[in-house]
């Protein structure tokens, strides 16, 4: 097992460990929450973290999210800050060059005038990158410090926030919120409940209307926030599989990252594309 | 899968990171893009300009080696028949001297062979006295026959 020749310590509590119950360890989060007993603190098994409910919160994850959010705002603080006329070198022109591709895609798709949509189409293309690209870190690494600094080897530690489905659908229903906002600011609050109720088959057929729309419009977050999740938490989950393997896990390892490096920056694309799309078709009348 | 307040964590960091991406981020880019393209432009521009005024340039450098050549080879021309004038005139002036020289030389000529006659008629009439003095073994009055001499020596 890949904990095996990271964890001397823990060499007999790792044996005594099924494979099924590494991966379920590596599934679990690190949580901070109320416990029913009515003190708060962390939970220290995955029943435990159940127990507290809603009133939880995910340290590993949001951590790591909000760690990689401030590493893309405050390093591209940096470079903008420097931007100038003068020719662009280094890290500068790597900025430049993401700028121009997100300005270009909201351009290409978003056909009005809004100051919100390129930056938020930034944020999320970059944001969401760093964050999948944690799924390329060797899965028992940063788990393993977790637990080393803890002292604990109950320690739970995930370090990919998108395989988290409350980061992505957070995303997702801002995303959401910024929908119905625009709708009602642009159509107006009578304009936006038309275009629920009478299309596309006229005011008569106003219920089937509904039906319809509705569903639609409520799809879209979830849609948008379950893609990311689903498919950063299955190649985590592969990535798991492939550490069960001993010394094999190195070619397999290698074959799934290249093939996840693919994923990585796609599925940030897609987020940002329908993003801009779910708020141009927001924007526009009909 | 397990929905807790994670969910609103991330969505005060979202709008958070947006906010701070659209005020602090997005419009230094934006400026300094646009002020790179201004440049840019600026720069083919004057580039543009720079090739038609080269352009102007050569075609002036043309017609002013065009220029040059029509009045070197005219300077040229120039030149040449005043060569040919100044050889003319040597030659006219070569021509006048030797001329000149030439009759100088027949004019000493005359004067020599004139002065020859002289010299020669005075020995004539010398030799005419002798001879008839001579002939007539007698003594003569010179200054009798002298005048016969001269006429002898003046028909010579």
């Amino acid at each position: 097992m890949a904990s095996e020749a990271t964890q001397d310590e823990g060499h007999e509590v790792e044996l005594s460990q099924t494979q099924g119950e590494y991966i379920q360890h590596h599934l679990q989060f690190l949580t901070y929450g109320k416990h029913p007993d009515g003190h708060w603190g962390l939970a220290h098994s995955e029943e435990e973290a159940g127990d507290m409910g809603f009133m939880s919160v995910h340290v590993d994850t949001l951590g790591w999210s909000i760690v990689l959010g401030l590493l893309f705002v405050l390093s591209f603080k940096k470079a903008a800050e420097k931007a100038s006329a003068a020719t662009p070198t280094g890290f500068q022109n790597f900025v430049e060059w993401v700028f121009e591709f997100v300005e270009q895609n909201v351009k290409d798709t978003f056909h009005g005038t809004n100051s919100l949509i390129a930056p938020l189409a930034l944020t999320i293309f970059c944001w969401v990158i760093l964050m999948n690209f944690m799924d390329l870190v060797p899965v028992d690494i940063l788990p393993w410090l977790a637990q080393t600094i803890s002292g604990s080897h109950e320690t739970a530690f995930r370090v990919v926030p998108t395989t988290d489905p409350n980061i992505t659908l957070g995303m997702s229903f801002s995303v959401f919120f910024l929908i119905i906002f625009y709708s009602i600011k642009v159509k107006g609050t009578g304009g936006f409940l038309k275009e629920l109720a009478f299309q596309p088959f006229g005011w008569k057929m106003m219920p089937f209307n509904l039906l319809i729309e509705v569903p639609t419009l409520l799809a879209k977050p979830v849609s948008l926030g379950l893609r990311l999740y689903g498919n950063l938490y299955a190649g985590e989950l592969v990535f798991l599989l492939i550490a069960l393997f001993g010394v094999y896990q190195l070619p397999a390892h290698f074959i799934w990252a290249a093939f996840h490096l693919l994923i990585v920056p796609l599925q940030a694309f897609i987020f940002m594309m329908l993003t801009i799309v779910y708020l141009s078709q927001a924007c526009e009348h009909h | 899968m397990n929905i807790n307040a994670t969910i609103f964590g991330q969505m005060i960091a979202f709008a958070f990171f947006v906010w701070f991406c659209m005020k602090y981020v997005w419009p230094p880019l934006t400026a300094a893009l646009a002020e790179r393209q201004k440049k840019i432009a600026e720069g083919l521009e004057a580039a543009d300009k720079a090739e038609s005024d080269l352009e102007q340039a050569q075609v002036q450098v043309a017609e002013q080696l065009k220029e040059a050549k029509t009045e070197a080879s005219g300077i040229l021309e120039q030149a040449n028949k005043r060569a040919s004038q100044i050889v003319d005139e040597a030659k006219d002036q070569a021509r006048e001297e030797g001329q000149r020289i030439i009759a100088g030389a027949q004019a000493e000529i005359e004067q020599e062979v004139n002065r020859a006659k002289e010299h020669l008629r005075g020995e004539v009439a010398s030799i005419a006295i002798a001879g008839a003095e001579k002939i007539l073994e007698a003594s003569v009055d010179e200054s009798a026959h002298a005048e016969l001499a001269e006429k002898l020596a003046a028909s010579l």
